[in-house]
């Protein structure tokens, strides 16, 4: 693990109060997790140290516990995290065009944050929009029914 | 609020009835006449999906417009504004459904609210340009009984879902709900309750068909202190969406099958493990949780009998293996979610050491309404080995996208060409794919097929969970392979070495053959090393990984060898085998697809045909894309 910027001292407590909350029991990693990287954003690898401190396991077990599940993350997003769903779906209606586009647009890959900060990239399993396909949501918003072309007049929306 | 007895109950469902009543009835009747205030009805309900899809389309907005066009009107009294669980029909939504004549409007937007209830619900005319067309006659539908998506279909698991509130337990008590729990608790003994289940025929849903009666006799027959229902919730089939939906629009029959189930087979405590990929199903189930606790339906002393059983939630975070029921425990116990060897099985050393019985949501769905109407009820539908209905997440290349819910026995043709209306734009059938990632592609000479678990499997596909993807020509079937093994080398959790190292093997010789570089002998190891997968493999991923492969190499054989040997793509859909080139006659020298080019290979002065280079062409599309003058050629 890469060595990282030292957490503010309220998101410390932040973390420990959640570990208290659920009885600082090993078999509530996974809830635990979800509620920091909810807190924070993300699981920087300080806060997997307070973490395995707090249930008494090795910071191992939560690295990998926190590396084997996609959904939690040791980066932060961007402001603006965008999702393309790869669900099969919209896969044979044309996803895999939308993401390439996507990457060229903002010239960084699946799981990076473009360097201003503003909007980060993933990929996703079904949103549950089939009848949209082919999607990709940017943070809450859900968009539908796209083309390539599409992709730079979307992403101009959040010039701010 | 007051937790209910048998008798409480009894009335708290009478009562609820009765303002339920119109909606059952516009289910039935035939009358096509257009209901308002303004022409005789004095009171009307008006459904809306809050299903995720129609979500994503503003539903919510439309809701809250609704709302606030009938205050404004001054009819708040007389109208009700409902918000409903999924009513399938996602190509069209998002819903709004109109009671008492069963008007169904579709892709409805937040500012048509005003003219539905002024025109509609007040003067009772319908909104034509809201009706739904019928493609073949081309006349509008008003009333779903007569759309050929709703003809054909059954609805058992889905029955509540685009029909009732989810977060009015009222309603679902009103449809006959927790009144099979009820019934179990005061009449019948533990036993007799797994008879029905065994007798009914149900199956598991989640895929591989294992009788759920079998499963709870065995979780019956185990001694221990503490034992669990776990209701498996992590639905990780890319494009499936079943399972969301059942939980999103009718969470109390989980719940109340959850009661059922730990009553049969002696357990107080039943978890769900659902994907933190689904915020509303939680939310739904939360609430859901929270009133049936409150009367008395969970918790302590159900009913005020001795029976008590409690449930809570535990989320996934995004691993496809943890659908795998030892896998899912692990994940559960807060550590990764590895599959491990059986035996011992669940039942026996399941969560936390205890014995656990895990059954799938559409599994669990089908059962209050077993125990109410009876096993004969249930066994009389669907075929010989398979009972009842299945639902299908029906999706890709087809008019319409939705959720379905057919009896089994059903074919693959019926499914694609009545109720889905045929494949999109008129283009031609290739294929379907039923069962996700575990998955085959099954092909034109298997439309005939009866849908049951045997007849699937047979042709070289399976149930799965329910995923259903029609591909057209436009779709390359070796590519198809492909995004599957990618999809499983990612999740795969590299416990074993045949799933782990393997399926990398077959991912990259498929990449090969997509780049152009396969080799006749390409083809040959990859039928070999899938059988390997599939014989070594520890768990149900590694096991029906290969499958894809498999089946795509059985029934388009003849499209990998045109990979390999001619290096063409017929589909269109391999880049490095293909060649953009613009045909002079059509090209009017407008520039815009050489504008649109990232890499500068398009040369051409304006008004004169341009010229793509190829030894800079990217094979992106983007000139296509960008030409209004279908002037790019693909070769």
């Amino acid at each position: 693990m890469a060595k990282e910027m030292k957490l503010a001292c309220n998101v410390v407590e932040q973390v420990e109060a959640i570990c208290d909350k659920f009885g600082n029991k090993p078999n509530e990693l996974i809830n635990i997790l979800h509620e920091a990287q909810n807190m924070h954003g993300y699981l920087p690898e300080e806060m997997q140290r307070i973490i395995a401190r707090k249930l008494g396991i090795p910071a191992s077990k939560v690295y990998g516990v926190v590396t084997f599940y996609s959904f939690f993350t040791m980066t932060p997003k961007g402001k603006h995290p965008i999702s393309v769903c790869l669900g099969t779906a919209c896969y044979v209606r044309g996803s895999e065009k939308l993401l390439e586009e996507i990457k060229r647009v903002l010239n960084i890959e699946v799981g990076q944050t473009t360097p201003d900060g503003k909007f980060s990239l993933d990929c996703l399993r079904c949103v549950g929009a089939c009848g949209l396909a082919p999607v990709f949501t940017i943070g809450d918003k859900v968009y539908g029914r796209l083309q390539p072309k599409d992709v730079k007049k979307i992403l101009e929306e959040y010039n701010d | 609020m007051k937790p209910l007895n048998f008798e409480s109950l009894k009335k708290l469902r009478q009562k609820a009835q009765a303002t339920l009543n119109v909606r059952e009835l516009s289910h039935t009747a035939v009358s096509e006449k257009c209901c308002g205030l303004e022409t005789g009805s004095d009171h009307i309900q008006i459904l809306c999906c809050g299903g995720t899809g129609c979500k994503a389309s503003q539903s919510k907005k439309i809701v809250e417009n609704l709302k606030e066009c009938v205050k404004a009107h001054g009819v708040a009294d007389k109208v009700d504004v409902i918000t409903t669980g999924c009513f399938g029909f996602c190509e069209k939504g998002p819903i709004v459904n109109v009671i008492p004549d069963n008007t169904f409007y579709t892709q409805v937007k937040p500012e048509d609210a005003e003219e539905i209830i002024k025109e509609h619900v007040i003067g009772g005319r319908r909104v034509e340009r809201l009706l739904y067309v019928d493609p073949k006659t081309e006349h509008t539908v008003s009333d779903s009984k007569h759309m050929d998506f709703y003809r054909k279909q059954m609805r058992i698991a889905l029955r509540n879902c685009g029909f009732i509130d989810p977060e009015n337990i009222n309603e679902y008590i009103a449809r006959d709900g927790y009144a099979g729990l009820a019934d179990v608790i005061k009449n019948q003994t533990p036993e007799q309750v797994i008879e029905t289940v065994t007798k009914s025929g149900l199956r598991g849903r989640g895929g591989a068909g294992f009788p759920a009666g079998k499963k709870w006799e065995h979780g019956r027959a185990v001694h221990a202190e503490h034992k669990y229902v776990v209701c498996n919730a992590d639905e990780g089939d890319p494009g499936a969406f079943m399972d969301r939906s059942i939980m999103e629009g009718d969470p109390h029959s989980v719940l109340e099958a959850m009661a059922i189930c730990g009553y049969a087979i002696g357990a107080n405590h039943g978890l769900i493990y659902i994907r933190a990929e689904y915020p509303l199903a939680v939310s739904r189930l939360r609430v859901a949780i929270k009133q049936a606790n409150e009367l008395g339906l969970l918790g302590n002393n159900i009913l005020g009998s001795d029976f008590s059983f409690d449930i809570d939630i535990r989320y996934g975070a995004g691993a496809f293996v943890c659908g795998e029921a030892t896998a899912l425990v692990h994940s559960m116990e807060g550590k990764r979610g590895e599959p491990r060897m059986k035996p011992p099985h669940l039942t026996d050393h399941g969560y936390m050491g205890y014995p656990t019985n895990v059954n799938n949501v559409e599994t669990l769905a089908n059962v209050p309404i077993i125990i109410t109407k009876g096993a004969d009820w249930f066994a009389s539908i669907g075929t010989e080995k398979s009972k009842g209905t299945k639902v299908f997440a029906l999706a890709g290349k087809i008019n319409n996208v939705g959720l379905i819910e057919v009896p089994m026995g059903t074919t693959l043709r019926e499914i694609i060409y009545e109720i889905g209306g045929g494949v999109k734009d008129g283009k031609k059938f290739k294929a379907v794919q039923t069962g996700g990632p575990s998955g085959g592609c099954l092909t034109e000479k298997h439309l005939d097929i009866p849908i049951d678990y045997e007849s699937l499997e047979a042709a070289g596909s399976m149930m799965g969970s329910g995923g259903m993807i029609v591909m057209d020509e436009d779709d390359c079937m070796v590519s198809v392979a492909k995004f599957y093994l990618d999809f499983t080398v990612n999740e795969s959790c590299g416990k074993c070495t045949p799933c782990r190292i393997g399926n990398k093997r077959l991912l990259e010789i498929l990449t090969r053959i997509t780049e152009g570089k396969g080799t006749p002998q390409d083809l040959e190891t990859l039928k070999r090393l899938s059988e390997v997968i599939k014989e070594t493999s520890l768990c149900g991923l590694g096991q029906s990984s290969p499958n894809p492969v498999l089946s795509t190499l059985n029934n388009f054989y003849d499209e990998y060898v045109e990979h390999v040997k001619n290096h063409k793509c017929r589909a269109k859909q391999c880049k490095a085998l293909l060649t953009y080139a613009v045909r002079p006659d059509k090209c009017k020298g407008c520039g815009a697809c050489k504008r649109g080019c990232p890499a500068d290979a398009i040369i051409g002065d304006v008004r004169k045909p341009h010229v793509i280079d190829p030894s800079k062409c990217i094979r992106c599309g983007m000139c296509k894309s960008h030409c209004r003058f279908d002037a790019i050629q693909v070769f």
